[in-house]
């Protein structure tokens, strides 16, 4: 049995939350410079140019990539025999919370989401816990910005509208979302398992390093086919026209029931933000 | 074309203005998103002075990430605008010209810009630090516990702007994608 201290696990969010708010990873940021190098449309290439100076801006001055700093999730996988020695849930907030306030970021997170008071220090935020073999304890701080939360789906299609109803509503939900969740965005997209199953999926695939494709043949192909159709949309960056609409997708699936097709799109930024660290 | 504007501005200032123009604004640009809007509309209501002089005024959709000690302010890039669509009309109508943020607008927002004669600028999205090089000053104007959403008057040098709705109606969002699309043809 391996002990980890709640302490650490404060310490290492709160150290996660700043890196990943002020330096891309570097598979986002390849992605994005690739992007600009394969951009025909001059006003698209101009505005990635733009993207790629707001990073090296942000990077000079130690300052946040983007403004939406985001409401942290945090993901945890655990090995079943490592031992917490203390709070877990509260070492995460804590970490948030330090990390937040120390490192300037900002403070998006209201208490309720109905009478809406800011928490001021961007607590709580959503843990997600795996439970693995062995002893492995791995944090990863994925800060997620609402413009792009703002423009994901989920649909219960039918087993019927099979592969085809998926890419249909892959292609209306990045149509629909149009300039509004900052362009080029990243999509993960989640296939199976029930309403809340498939949204976590969905989320989940936001964490794939954008050139690891999915590990089945079958999906990798499908990945690959659906981000070349969203790329031929025209939206562009920003969505004043041109090439760059997305600059990766990934899949995620788990079995489902004999009667249906869930199906869970979440749009992210080109400041898909994600930081890793392991203990 | 790329134009130098300098707040406050008149209709008369924004008429050349087209769909896909680069905008240098200079000036005072007021802060306001969600919250602050309905707290200006809620004031509005109740008879009371708007915080700040609506008369060709420019209001940007931001929320700031904090500034160090010694610093201007955080990062400034725009927030999406839309969710400013049902108060935009009204403040038009009372004097407001430029609406800086990202993201579509509603067909509301578009017609009291062609009535007013105003626009609606675009910030790069997502591009915060870049963003916040061209603000030189930024001052509390009201609601401080709105934290990060209070009203605040940033001065701005060149700040680097796209037309998106121009005078007109024209919308860069739909002009821009078809005349890439059609360059494929």
């Amino acid at each position: 049995m391996r002990t980890i201290s709640a302490s650490a696990i404060r310490d290492a969010v709160a150290q996660l939350c700043i890196r990943a708010n002020r330096t891309l990873p570097p598979d986002v940021a390849q992605a994005l410079s690739a992007a600009a190098a394969a951009e025909p449309w001059p006003t698209a290439r101009r505005s990635l140019q733009l993207l790629q100076e707001n990073l090296a801006l942000a990077d000079e001055r130690q300052i946040p990539i983007c403004q939406d700093t985001g409401l942290a999730c945090v993901f945890l996988e655990l090995g079943q025999d490592v031992h917490i020695d203390g709070a877990l849930e509260e070492a995460v907030n804590s970490g948030i919370r330090a990390g937040y306030l120390d490192g300037y970021l900002r403070c998006s997170v209201v208490a309720d989401p109905l009478r809406r008071v800011n928490t001021g220090d961007n607590t709580p935020g959503v843990l997600t816990v795996h439970l693995v073999p062995g002893d492995v304890c791995r944090l990863t701080v994925l800060p997620k910005g609402f413009g792009s939360e703002n423009m994901s789906r989920l649909q219960m299609l039918t087993p019927a509208q099979g592969v085809e109803g998926v890419r249909q509503f892959v292609l209306d939900t990045v149509r629909a979302a149009g300039p509004n969740p900052c362009p080029p965005i990243v999509l993960g997209v989640g296939i199976g398992g029930t309403f809340d199953k498939v949204a976590a999926l969905a989320k989940h695939a936001l964490l794939r390093p954008l050139n690891e494709p999915n590990p089945d043949p079958w999906y990798a192909a499908l990945e690959r086919q659906w981000l070349e159709e969203i790329n031929a949309l025209g939206i562009g960056p920003q969505g004043f026209g041109g090439k760059t609409t997305a600059l990766g997708l990934a899949i995620e699936t788990a079995p489902t029931h004999v009667a249906g097709l869930p199906v869970a799109v979440n749009i992210s930024c080109h400041v898909t933000r994600r930081a890793s660290v392991e203990l | 074309m790329e134009y130098h504007l300098t707040t406050p501005v008149t209709r008369e200032d924004l008429a050349a203005l087209r769909a896909g123009d680069a905008v240098l604004l200079s000036g005072t640009v007021y802060t306001a998103r969600d919250a602050a809007h309905a707290r200006l509309c809620a004031a509005l209501d109740a008879g009371e002075a708007p915080p700040f002089p609506l008369e060709g005024s420019a209001i940007y959709y931001v929320g700031p990430t904090p500034a160090r000690d010694g610093e201007v302010i955080g990062s400034a890039g725009p927030t999406t605008s839309g969710r400013m669509d049902s108060f935009s009309p009204r403040l038009l109508k009372l004097g407001q010209l430029l609406m800086i943020g990202k993201g579509r607008r509603s067909a509301a927002v578009k017609e009291a810009i062609v009535r007013c004669g105003g626009a609606y600028l675009g910030a790069v999205g997502g591009a915060g630090a870049l963003m916040a090089a061209g603000i030189k000053e930024s001052e509390l104007v009201c609601w401080e516990d709105l934290g990060c959403e209070a009203v605040r008057a940033l001065r701005v040098e060149n700040l680097p702007l796209t037309v998106i709705i121009d005078p007109q109606g024209n919308d860069l969002y739909d002009l821009g994608p078809e005349a890439y699309l059609a360059s494929l043809k």
